[in-house]
């Protein structure tokens, strides 16, 4: 069996599963975001009277952090007021930051355990060698019910990335030239096992990053076998025992697709698809990419290492007149780790503008929504239409290093002549 | 369940995400008739107003990718959707949407087969989409077992009302 498979079996009480079961699953986390008040009257609309574990489910306050206006203000209120009734141990409110990084910095995020939320970007948790997925309101009001949810055991596609990385091109990149070759739906219903020497050595951030966006592909879950640089994060942080699942060797994956991360470069996912993925030497020779915005933020690249790769581009430096870099850290954590750094200092100093931790405009909320006719380059892991703010925006998806290059020059640039 | 359902089409395109189903500026909003309002305004802020009630969408592959926002398919029910047939469905949109009592059905290539605004009749059971104007019978796939069972209790939501004796 897959160590996912081994998950799913664990946690329905089997010692096998099989692709295309369904089986119902104990989940050992349960994570609600802002965005779902839905899940409240969902719970009290079947029934529900208390959650069935308090210790298990949290809401995170992240996609209105602080809140713009008096209905997300009210929907604020009103889930405040669950979580108290029901006495939940963790509740994170507006100071601290996006789901998936604070889930994994409070340490309710492990090897081995299954963690839903209400966020499509829960496949981070392979990072983790965890089993991530995400859920609408309704399906978590019926695990805040009973504890367990529904699962088609998934086929799963084995990425091997191998290789060391070349200078200039980052996890973001990388995950970029994936997504262009597996496409939107390459992974639907199925779920994806990075491998190879790359992931072996690459760190937690890294993992984050490459995981977040196996949901761009369709995938239901992501999967990575921790390495120490897990095993290190976790043990300082797990609020419960865990157990690391380990995929049986000559186990067959529904399909294998192997990259050479050494002969890649820098790659932009452009105007208005995350599969219009190009080489960046390919779109800049297309002539120059005026830029209006750049932002760097969000569960995909809003950590200490993104905010310090853009830090280490712009320092002394300032971004043209008429644009704007808009910083979000992807927590508190992060935001103070990198204040201590002085990394918020430089980026201010060359222009940019910092904001609350949180999911910010990377879902067109607030703090940096783009107007119509105007061309945002950004670290986050959607440009679909009107994502951002006004459907006649355009937004290219590329790494930190490349939106502080490109912030710097006014169009989108090459990252790789400004890194030491 | 009723396992024949006809209706007016409108016809969208391939990787129809959740921002486009429902823009996330009104994702504060909680009213389901106000969500459905806004229903594709991500595509085009007409076609809500204009939407015939218990009409079918019809879209390309990776219909509702994207978000997990369940806003989508209230907002689809809502602006008065019975049915979305496609090529295929992002996963999270799927299992919303079967558990709302909305229909998602795979049907592959469909868009080469009919109009903005033509009349469809899906047969579940049968599992063939005829197209009212040509008389073209076209195949679909059918739900799986999980998903007819929840769809004929009404939902996830009644379902779970009758195993908690609610």
């Amino acid at each position: 069996m897959h160590a996912i498979e081994k998950i799913l079996a664990k946690n329905s009480g089997r010692t096998e599963v099989r692709t295309g079961e369904i089986v119902t699953a104990k989940v050992d986390f349960a994570e609600i975001n802002d965005l779902y008040l839905q899940t409240v009257y969902s719970f009290y609309e079947m029934g529900g009277e208390k959650v069935w574990d308090n210790t298990r489910c949290a809401f995170v306050f992240d996609h209105y952090a602080p809140c713009p206006d008096i209905k997300s203000a009210a929907n604020h209120k009103e889930m405040r007021e669950f979580a108290a009734k029901n006495g939940l141990r963790y509740h994170f409110d507006t100071d601290c930051g996006v789901c998936h990084q604070v889930m994994a910095e409070a340490g309710v995020i492990y090897p081995g355990m299954i963690v839903v939320a209400t966020d499509s970007h829960t496949t981070t948790h392979g990072a983790f060698g965890a089993m991530g997925t995400g859920c609408g309101a309704t399906d978590m009001a019926t695990i805040l019910m009973t504890g367990e949810l529904w699962f088609r055991v998934p086929e799963i596609i084995e990425i091997r990335l191998e290789g060391e990385a070349p200078k200039g091109v980052y996890p973001k990149d990388v995950v970029l030239a994936v997504l262009g070759r597996i496409r939107a739906d390459g992974a639907v219903y199925k779920a994806i096992d990075f491998t190879g020497s790359y992931v072996e050595s690459l760190n937690v951030a890294g993992r984050m990053t490459i995981c977040n966006m196996a949901v761009e592909m369709g995938a239901k879950t992501a999967y990575m076998q921790p390495n120490q640089d897990v095993l290190d994060y976790v043990s300082a942080r797990a609020v419960r025992p865990y157990e690391i699942q380990y995929t049986d060797p000559g186990y067959e994956y529904s399909e294998s697709y192997v990259f050479d991360v050494s002969a890649l470069e820098p790659e932009l996912a452009c105007p208005s698809s995350v599969e219009n993925v190009h080489p960046l030497s390919e779109v800049i020779a297309d002539g120059p990419v005026k830029l209006d915005q750049g932002y760097i933020g969000s569960c995909t690249g809003g950590r200490t290492e993104d905010i310090a790769i853009a830090a280490g581009i712009l320092k002394g430096k300032h971004i043209p007149p008429y644009t704007r870099l808009i910083i979000v850290p992807a927590s508190r954590d992060v935001m103070k780790e990198c204040m201590a750094k002085g990394y918020l200092q430089d980026l201010m100093d060359a222009g940019a503008t910092v904001t609350t931790p949180g999911c910010g405009a990377c879902l067109g909320a607030h703090e940096g929504v783009l107007a119509p006719g105007e061309v945002c380059i950004t670290s986050t892991n959607r440009n679909f239409p009107g994502r951002m703010g006004s459907t006649e925006a355009r937004m290219y998806l590329a790494s930190p290093a490349t939106v502080a290059a490109s912030l710097l020059n006014g169009v989108i640039t090459d990252p790789r002549p400004y890194l030491d | 369940m009723n396992t024949i359902i006809t209706g007016k089409i409108i016809v969208v395109g391939d990787n129809i995400d959740t921002d486009q189903i429902y823009p996330g500026r009104f994702l504060a909003l909680t009213d389901p008739k106000e969500i459905g309002s806004h229903c594709l305004s991500g595509v085009d802020e007409k076609i809500a107003a204009d939407f015939p009630k218990g009409g079918i969408v019809v879209a390309g592959r990776n219909f509702g990718c994207g978000s997990s926002r369940e806003h989508a398919p209230i907002a689809l029910l809502n602006m008065g959707a019975s049915a979305v047939l496609a090529d295929s469905f992002a996963r999270i949109f799927f299992r919303n949407a079967v558990n709302l009592g909305l229909l998602p059905v795979i049907c592959k290539g469909i868009r080469q087969h009919v109009e903005n605004g033509q009349t469809l009749t899906l047969d579940l059971e049968a599992g063939t989409v005829t197209v009212q104007e040509t008389g073209e019978v076209l195949p679909c796939e059918q739900l799986g077992d999980q998903a007819m069972k929840i769809l004929e209790a009404g939902g996830i939501k009644p379902m779970m009302r009758a195993r908690f004796g609610k």
